[in-house]
């Protein structure tokens, strides 16, 4: 019996490994979810004398999308993103982070925008209030302001399906 | 085009690789020496046609060609030509291009090398190694084609990480992949054996050279990262036990293990079944590591793609290789018959008990590394495993491994005496304690890691010295006769294991002596540290390439007499904006001054600077090429050459009776 060791310890090895696949080993529990989301105060993209401030969302549930024009994997969520913007379920906010080209403009008008404002956080200090670690990340931010669910990397529809529309559902939007 | 071009060609690469795994395997186990004959063109050809892919996609890196996403993702207009071909494989798509290159370069060597083994062990060989290459080619085709293209094409590159924006980085994956790859060679000549039901000694000496080799590139590879990490990752750290670290090291200590007891196998038809498993485990443990660091299972820095899809089919073609060669040994083990028994003290017994350690200290790093998916895919919660884990159960392990590299050697064969080696070794052992002891007495305080870290390093180098002496006493001739007719693998031995002493001593001097500041530098002021003067001459401006850097100027003197002067910067690259710390070192044989900026702290331009005085860690480094330079001596060992020639003659001899 001893000669089939190896593969009976492969096998339970593989059985892990099947199931790491499908956890995400950096999703660490944002210290956010359940606190009010950082106030913030920036210039809109394309038009720097207006700004834009999460206290101008109070009274609805929201989503606040860290992106960039340089983000691959943004360009990958990008559909999704305008099928939620034309369901008019709930206004999604761009946050376009350390844009430096400065391509944002161009880029969604080409493309075609699926938020209701973009604030610019040239020098990504918004995103170190919010903890980014990278692009795309997206917040659920309720009537209140309390962030209630934050995902990092595109969503996609499974994503939308299975995390953002039952916690949608529970905040009545 | 070009692109295009390339994508056509690892098409053609693919159907090759089917053509050169399954013809030769059916005709090796029907006997048809036609079907066998495909073997050979069929890996050369695919090897040409992955190097056109591989020059097509390194042309539209070099060319800027943003069309193609891969070279959008990775490169940029300012970076520099050399990092634009080395972004060639800086990339996921890329890096299993060059993954597969290597492997059509080892396949062509087997296919070149192989004139003296039987027709029907070479077929088999070069069929495996045609199984593999099938897999990560349809692995590059269907889930990370290297050559999609981007429409509307970028303006632009994201450009490279910039932390891989440095001549360590360059030839770091191309010696590490020779080396995961080169295991795969041991491994199809396993599997070959395995299928053949052949598992004798001849097995053992035909891989025994591609192990060597292969053994002493990741050796070089595991180098070259190590070295890497230290000097540009800005914490004067050489190893942190990343599990991207650890997935290199892990086929290392089955590498290790299984160069050792393939000589036991070779020289006395020794534990064969063990060897064979180990050739299967070394093999796996690479093609594991490509699944760790590619699939996103477990996160580390180094992690750079992630998705799942390429995650699933690396775990098929994983469950397929190694579940399948599994079974082929469970089936086949009891087929093979070990040689003649030995005592419990021997060369065999020692060597044994070095396979045990190893596999020990194995064991202990992959627990260590998949520990964190473990306890998550149980729904225990998120941890992560550190350094402290990895020291505390390494160290202590890999100690009687390391004394017992000095015992090793000088036992014989089958049987060896005991109180003849106490007799022979008691002057080895009592410097080699002598110097455990007083050496940490000389230098900053005594410490007991440093004293077995010193103790192992004398006891290793002396017991080289020894068997030196030993191998000389019984042989004929003046001394310089005497030194050249010693065989190269014996050479090749002693090199490696002093290169080994001479890293060890390293280890033990930079782990326990090294010493290090933050401090907070105006202009023109000065700080100390183990004896030197710092004195911070300010900062300038300065642009690299395709970088705005702030380059420090720090004198360095001793005693009152000017050392060096050294340049740290920070930088910030153009277009990932991304800050970057690039340490300045001052090196020698002792000692290396390393400094690192910090934060500028105010506008007259004072910083925090990092200080670092690294005692003998240059001794690491030049440890491990010793190690690969006695990798490389004792694969050149004349004795496979001669066993070539006499293969060959009675080929000719039948060719003539034909």
């Amino acid at each position: 019996m001893k000669r089939w060791l190896p593969l009976v310890l492969f096998v339970v090895l593989v059985g892990f490994f099947a199931r790491g696949l499908f956890l995400n080993p950096r999703e660490v529990p944002s210290p956010f979810i359940g606190r009010t989301a950082p106030a913030f105060t920036l210039p809109l993209v394309g038009d720097a004398n207006a700004s834009f401030s999460p206290a101008d969302m109070k009274g609805r549930v929201w989503m606040l999308n860290v992106w960039a024009p340089w983000c691959v994997s943004c360009r990958q969520e990008h559909p999704i993103l305008m099928q939620i913007a034309e369901g008019g379920r709930i206004p999604i906010v761009g946050l376009n982070w350390k844009d430096k080209a400065r391509e944002a403009e161009a880029l969604l008008a080409r493309a075609g925008s699926p938020y209701v404002a973009v604030p610019e956080d040239l020098d990504g200090r918004v995103g170190i209030d919010y903890g980014v670690t990278g692009t795309p990340e997206t917040y659920l931010i309720d009537q209140t302001g309390i962030v209630r669910l934050k995902h990092i990397g595109p969503i996609s529809p499974e994503v939308w399906k299975d995390k953002f529309e039952p916690k949608l559902k529970e905040l009545g939007a | 085009m070009i692109p295009e071009l390339g994508h056509f060609a690892l098409i053609i690469a693919l159907l090759l690789a089917l053509t050169q795994a399954i013809l030769p395997l059916y005709g090796a186990q029907r006997g048809n020496l036609t079907l066998m004959a495909v073997a050979r063109p069929a890996a050369q050809g695919q090897f040409v046609f992955v190097a056109l892919a591989f020059a097509c996609l390194a042309y539209s890196f070099v060319t800027n060609d943003f069309s193609v996403e891969n070279v959008a993702r990775n490169s940029f207009s300012q970076l520099p030509e050399v990092y634009r071909f080395t972004a060639t494989w800086g990339s996921h798509e890329g890096s299993l291009l060059l993954w597969v290159l290597i492997l059509g370069f080892w396949s062509t060597a087997v296919s070149v090398f192989s004139r003296h083994l039987p027709e029907d062990m070479a077929a088999r060989v070069i069929g495996v190694m045609g199984l593999i290459s099938v897999g990560f080619l349809a692995f590059l085709l269907t889930t990370s084609n290297p050559f999609e293209r981007l429409l509307p094409a970028a303006m632009d590159g994201n450009d490279m990480n910039p932390l891989l924006q440095d001549w360590g980085m360059i030839i770091h994956p191309p010696m590490l992949y020779m080396g995961y790859v080169g295991f795969a060679v041991a491994f199809a000549f396993a599997i070959a054996a395995l299928l053949s039901g052949k598992m004798d000694v001849a097995w053992a000496r035909w891989s025994r050279p591609w192990t060597t080799v292969a053994w002493a590139f990741l050796t070089l590879g595991i180098m070259l990262g190590s070295w890497w990490a230290y000097r540009e990752l800005g914490w004067g750290g050489w190893w942190f036990w990343d599990p991207t670290e650890n997935a290199s090291f892990m086929p290392w200590l089955a590498g290790t293990a299984l160069i050792h007891s393939l000589a036991a196998t070779e020289k006395r038809g020794a534990f064969k079944a063990w060897t064979v498993l180990l050739a299967l485990v070394a093999f796996s443990l690479s093609l594991l590591g490509t699944f760790l660091v590619r699939s996103g299972v477990l996160s580390s820095v180094h992690a750079f793609a992630t998705d799942p899809a390429r995650g699933a089919f690396i775990l098929g073609f994983l469950a397929v290789v190694i579940g399948g060669s599994l079974v082929l040994y469970a089936w086949r083990a009891p087929k093979m018959i070990t040689g003649s028994g030995f005592t419990w003290f021997s060369r065999e017994s020692l060597l044994l008990a070095n396979n045990v350690i190893l596999i020990a200290a194995l064991g202990a790093v992959l627990l260590g590394t998949l520990y964190p998916l473990f306890i998550d895919a149980m729904g225990l919660g998120k941890i992560s495993v550190g350094p402290p884990y990895f020291n505390a159960v390494f160290v202590p392990l890999m100690a009687p491994a390391l004394f017992l590299m000095g015992v090793g050697p000088l036992a014989r064969w089958k049987e060896a005496s005991l109180p003849d080696m106490v007799t022979r070794m008691k002057w080895a052992l009592g410097v080699a304690l002598a110097t455990g002891l007083l050496l940490p007495l000389t230098l900053d305080g005594f410490k007991p890691w440093a004293a077995l870290g010193f103790f192992l390093a004398a006891w290793i180098a002396l017991a080289v010295l020894a068997a030196l002496l030993d191998r000389l006493k019984y042989s004929q001739g003046t001394l310089p006769q005497k030194l050249a007719a010693l065989p190269r693998g014996f050479w090749g031995m002693l090199l490696a294991h002093f290169g080994m002493a001479v890293g060890i001593a390293g280890i033990a001097m930079v782990a326990n002596y090294s010493t290090e500041r933050d401090v907070r530098m105006e202009v023109d002021s000065y700080a100390e540290l183990a004896g030197y003067t710092f004195t911070f001459r300010g900062t300038t401006e300065h642009d690299g390439p395709n970088y705005r850097a702030a380059r420090g100027t720090l004198e360095v003197s001793k005693d009152g007499k000017p050392v060096a002067t050294l340049h740290p910067e920070k930088r910030v690259y153009n277009a990932s904006a991304m800050a970057m710390t690039e340490a300045s070192v001052h090196p020698n044989i002792f000692r290396d001054i390393y400094v690192a900026m910090g934060e500028q702290l105010d506008d007259q331009g004072a910083w925090t600077v990092r200080l670092f005085h690294k005692p003998f860690i240059n001794w690491l480094w030049f440890g491990a090429l010793f190690m690969v330079a006695g990798g490389f001596m004792a694969a050149s060992d004349k004795r496979y050459r001669i066993a070539l020639r006499r293969s060959e003659v009675p080929k000719n001899i039948a060719a003539q009776g034909a």
